[in-house]
């Protein structure tokens, strides 16, 4: 395929995926300048390796991209202390049911959702972003973060944990003297 | 089955990533028992809170016209940015995998059946509205001004119908061209995805939603319905487009189509 060609296959096939990966990165990166830069490297990254996009998921594709560009941009950019090692055979012995407490989601506003999802440890987010707002399947997040899917589950039913313990929190401290 | 049983299932039920039988196991434990109900109750907001639009980043402007800038300079100077350690082995897989590709792609390509070049121009049609930023002919998110405003551009009418208590508002509809024959594209939102229906008349028989199968991505389900075929297509998740497509099978059988 001539060079022309490839980047009009290209445009086609992976560009219609420039919100998810973005969002994915704004998420990950925590800020727009820093998405910004991690999007446009992840996508020159990913028109070089075109050629070995096997064509089923262009989707899924690109925000494995944009996942590892983003992690190779974090080793680079920020002291080695911000990245922690998850310990994920801790985290399968842990109890991570909800039913204690009762909590309606509802009743939290975007902003604290927002403030919630913030504050989970990247590795946590990085699955509740995939799961939740990019729709992707156990086993399409399993394959894009080189992990066993018992890993994917239990790393998001601890986010979820997380995330209802923080919301309960703030709807208590916000909505009750 | 008890709750101890129950616990580990409740999320992937909540997730759609049960088989069938699995699924009835926990619904009916759900029915029966309160404390596990609550914790799928607070799983379902939770999902909802977590899925509210606001909360997506979309691409901004700047960075959409910037990369298309970058990736055509890229073209025309050398392509090489040796960002990456190449040696010559991985170079010469890639390149052989490659041309099997191609040839395998070429043997595949020549003979598409006419249901899998039917997918293909429906999955196309898709793309080709996401990447025009003005995929709509008429815009509006009233189905009492979509309808008649196929009227006379169509030989026939489609159904329409505003799933936006469903969660899934109509954004408006465009004439579109699939299979040889004018057709009708219903738009609709679910949170920043696009599904696009499909909409044409057909001889086939009523048949109920049907996945069939992903292109690229994107996930297709197809029905047939009161001389009409549909077709949705769309990357939210399968189970989501599902629920669309019922939702719409039960909005337009509620609604004769002639109001």
């Amino acid at each position: 395929m001539d060079e022309r060609e490839r980047l009009k296959s290209f445009e086609h096939t992976v560009l219609p995926h420039l919100d998810a990966a973005y969002n994915l990165a704004r998420w990950l990166a925590g800020n727009d300048h820093d998405a910004q830069d991690v999007t446009q490297e992840a996508c020159l990254r990913a028109v070089r390796f075109f050629g070995s996009f096997r064509g089923d998921n262009a989707r899924a594709w690109l925000l494995a991209i944009v996942r590892n560009t983003f992690y190779t941009w974090l080793r680079k950019n920020r002291s080695p202390g911000t990245i922690v090692e998850i310990d994920d055979e801790a985290l399968a012995i842990e109890d991570v049911s909800m039913n204690a407490r009762t909590l309606n989601s509802g009743l939290a506003d975007t902003e604290t959702v927002r403030h919630a999802i913030e504050a989970l440890p990247v590795e946590f987010r990085e699955i509740v972003i995939l799961r939740e707002m990019e729709g992707l399947s156990y086993k399409e997040i399993a394959d894009l973060a080189g992990v066993p899917i018992g890993t994917v589950m239990s790393r998001l039913a601890r986010a979820r944990k997380q995330l209802q313990q923080r919301l309960a929190g703030e709807i208590k401290s916000g909505g009750q003297p | 089955m008890n709750c101890q049983q129950i616990q580990p299932l409740i999320q992937p039920y909540a997730d759609g990533e049960l088989d069938a039988v699995r699924v009835l196991e926990v619904e009916q434990h759900i029915h029966d028992c309160p404390a596990c109900a609550q914790e799928w109750r607070n799983l379902q907001s939770l999902k909802k809170a977590m899925q509210h639009d606001s909360l997506f980043f979309s691409a901004p402007e700047g960075l959409r016209r910037a990369l298309k800038v970058e990736l055509h300079s890229g073209v025309e100077a050398q392509p090489s940015r040796t960002f990456w350690t190449w040696n010559w082995l991985t170079a010469a897989t890639t390149g052989a995998a490659a041309m099997c590709l191609a040839l395998l792609l070429t043997i595949t390509l020549t003979r598409p059946t006419a249901r899998q070049q039917l997918t293909q121009e429906i999955v196309s049609s898709h793309i080709r509205s996401l990447m025009a930023n003005h995929e709509l002919d008429v815009v509006s998110t009233d189905q009492h001004t979509v309808k008649p405003w196929f009227d006379g551009k169509l030989d026939f009418s489609p159904p329409v119908a505003d799933l936006v208590a469903q969660g899934f508002p109509l954004t408006g509809g465009r004439l579109d061209y699939v299979g040889n024959r004018a057709v009708a594209a219903l738009l609709f939102q679910r949170h920043k995805h696009v599904i696009n229906l499909f909409i044409w008349p057909a001889q086939a028989s009523d048949s109920k939603p049907a996945v069939f199968g992903s292109r690229q991505g994107y996930h297709l389900i197809h029905w047939s319905n009161a001389g009409m075929t549909f077709w949705a297509v769309s990357d939210v998740n399968e189970k989501e487009l599902m629920e669309f497509s019922q939702d719409f099978v039960a909005a337009t059988t509620d609604t004769p189509a002639s109001r």
